[in-house]
């Protein structure tokens, strides 16, 4: 691989890394209120709100049903609105963590509804409110399998920002395609893979690790 | 649970600074808030139906009951007869469908969220599964009532640490509840529950998940929170064994209904309904039918201590020795001895006009179990 290629390697990586992290901030900022909302709205929940919660929770799978590349020409007009842009890597950002945030959102949900509701039942009978409960013991009790729910996420977004080359925004995908492939340079495709599987192996590794971290407790 | 100090719990100036009804700085009133007035349940035609996908279930269907100050309540009943919907509606957890629930007589449902909040920290509540925080420390779970009652983060520690002095567990503060043993943790869900100060401790089945060793350190833990706190027990429990060792009173349900209620000695020495009979059979398995309705699960004078003593050996039961362990008179009331695989296995029901505990233990030495199941008058 000449020098160039390398330079232009090491810029798609960080350029991944860039849109991966900032849209799993934004799915994790959003995607955890949106999971409590979840849980603790449906009928028997601890703030139940049945109508409210059906609404959310066909929006969330309305998203989840749409394939990403898909959602990131759909959501073009979208996106130019809140970014000004359309090509690049925040146009990118904008569908990638449209699309993670559900999905993260139901992997949080299953763990948050794991919770023993004894747990709860225990907390409002100490004088717990509301908050406290979420804060105290929905999130703490849930987390390790919100951290593990969190790494598949980010698994599943760096295989979703190759796509990102589909707007301009580069990254390790778009390398693959418009060297490794459409220029058939098998060495560049390698790097690229060799690249993405280090990547998703360091992920899971360090989610499953803070997982057992915590479950030893 | 010997050398623990339960002054600083007593100490009439920290209940005066709690807000209750009626309290006042007065020094006239301190006295007798020390003294704990509070702690008083009324359920007045209390019912609860729940509806279910199977249609309505009738839980509670008008019970009225009175918990003075200081009582130990005992609830018992079949299973599904209703005790946990009824001791759930003390701390509104439940909400009853009609009638009316007081704690120092006040009405439970008229509360808003912050009266709520505030009756929730008179009331305390432990479990059959203890319900700890796997992601807290011992300290953090007794803490929590605190933390959320916004106490100043000096003040916490100072109780938190008081609270587990009082069940023994100071040197537990920074394990993890997954670390600890059953009964310690119920201590734990003993200390949170107290750590807020209550009137009132709700025990749902609490000693259910613990071995009969463990039950009763746990239970001798919650009489001396009771004496020397004062503190108002409701609890339920399936054990018979449970409600004689520590309650002063009980309650029997029965399909939603209390069917019969009055101090221990009463209910266990006559039991009237046909349920509490059979609740109660375990105990006096055996007893020939004369005989258990005089049994007492108190001594009076003159009364003779009733034991089950089992043997199990490749020979029968030894008398004579039996005789000279008792020390005195012996009387047989029941005995059946079976082989099984080349042991003479059985269990006997004796009476000793004066049975001391020394006597118990030189049975207890003959090999097999003893086990005291009351006492009977000669006659009524
Ligand atoms: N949340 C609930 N929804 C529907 N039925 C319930 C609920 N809780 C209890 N029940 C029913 O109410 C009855 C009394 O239950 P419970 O108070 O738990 O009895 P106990 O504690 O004496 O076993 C049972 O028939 C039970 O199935
Ligand atoms: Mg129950």
């Amino acid at each position: 691989m000449s020098p160039q290629m390398i330079d232009r390697l090491g810029q798609a990586c960080l350029d991944t890394l860039f849109m991966v992290g900032v849209s799993a901030g934004i799915a994790v900022l959003a995607g955890i209120p949106l999971a409590l909302f979840l849980v603790t709205s449906e009928p028997g929940g601890i703030l139940p709100a049945p109508k409210a919660n059906r609404v959310v929770g066909t929006i969330v799978n309305g998203f989840r049903a749409v394939p990403f590349i898909v959602l990131l020409v759909a959501l073009i007009p979208f996106t130019r609105l809140v970014t000004g842009t359309t090509i690049g890597i925040w146009a990118a950002i904008v569908p990638l963590s449209v699309s993670a945030t559900p999905f993260f959102a139901r992997i949080a949900e299953v763990s948050l509804r794991e919770v023993d509701g004894g747990l709860i039942e225990a907390a409002q009978s100490i004088g717990c409110r509301r908050r406290h409960i979420l804060l105290h013991v929905l999130l703490p009790e849930a987390l390790p399998g919100i951290l593990g729910g969190f790494t598949i996420t980010l698994v599943a977004m760096i295989g979703a920002s190759a796509m990102a080359g589909a707007v301009g925004a580069g990254g390790l995908g778009d390398v693959a395609i418009r060297y490794g492939y459409q220029r058939f340079d098998t060495t560049v495709m390698a790097a690229v893979i060799a690249v993405l599987v280090a990547l998703v192996c360091l992920v899971q590794f360090a989610g499953d690790r803070a997982v057992r971290r915590l479950r030893a407790r | 649970m010997a050398g623990l100090t339960f002054d600083s719990l007593r100490d009439p100036a920290r209940w005066i600074a709690r807000d209750r009804p009626g309290a006042s700085a007065a020094p006239a009133l301190v006295s007798a808030i020390a003294t704990r007035a509070a702690g008083t349940v009324r359920f007045e035609a209390v019912s609860k139906t729940y509806l279910s996908a199977a249609g309505p279930v009738q839980a509670l269907d008008r019970v009225d009951l009175d918990v003075p100050a200081g009582a130990i309540l005992g609830i018992i009943g079949r299973s599904g007869a209703g005790k946990s919907s009824l001791l759930r509606t003390v701390n509104r957890l439940e909400a009853p469908t009609s009638g009316r629930v007081l704690v120092d007589g006040q009405p439970v449902a008229a509360l808003d969220t912050d009266g709520l909040v505030a009756l929730r920290r008179r009331v305390g509540m432990i479990f059959q599964h203890f319900n700890l925080l796997s992601a807290k420390t011992v300290h953090g779970n007794v803490a929590l009532p605190l933390k959320a009652a916004g106490l100043p983060k000096p003040e916490i520690a100072a109780r938190v640490q008081e609270a587990l002095r009082l069940v023994g567990l100071e040197g537990k503060a920074e394990t993890y509840p997954s670390r600890l043993s059953g009964g310690q943790k119920q201590r734990v869900g003993i200390a949170r529950a107290l750590v807020s100060r209550p009137d009132i401790l709700l025990c749902d089945e609490a000693t259910s998940a613990l071995d009969p060793e463990t039950t009763l350190t746990i239970l001798n833990l919650l009489r001396d929170i009771n004496r020397r706190l004062g503190i108002t027990i409701i609890l339920i429990t399936h054990e018979m064994s449970v409600i004689r060792e520590i309650c002063s009173d009980v309650v029997v349900l029965e399909k939603g209904r209390v069917v019969e209620t009055g101090p221990v000695w009463r209910v266990f020495g006559g039991p009237e309904h046909p349920t509490t009979r059979a609740l109660l059979e375990p105990l006096s398995r055996g007893l020939p039918a004369d005989l258990a309705p005089r049994l007492r699960p108190h001594f009076t004078p003159g009364a003779a201590t009733v034991l089950a003593v089992t043997c199990a050996g490749p020979a029968g039961p030894d008398l004579s020795a039996l005789v000279a362990a008792a020390g005195g008179p012996v009387r047989l009331l029941q005995a059946g001895i079976e082989r099984i695989q080349g042991h003479a296995v059985g269990r006997m029901l004796i009476a000793l006009d004066a049975a001391g505990p020394d006597a118990e233990d030189r049975l207890r030495a003959l090999g097999g179990t003893v086990e005291r199941i009351g006492y009977v008058t000669a006659d009524d």
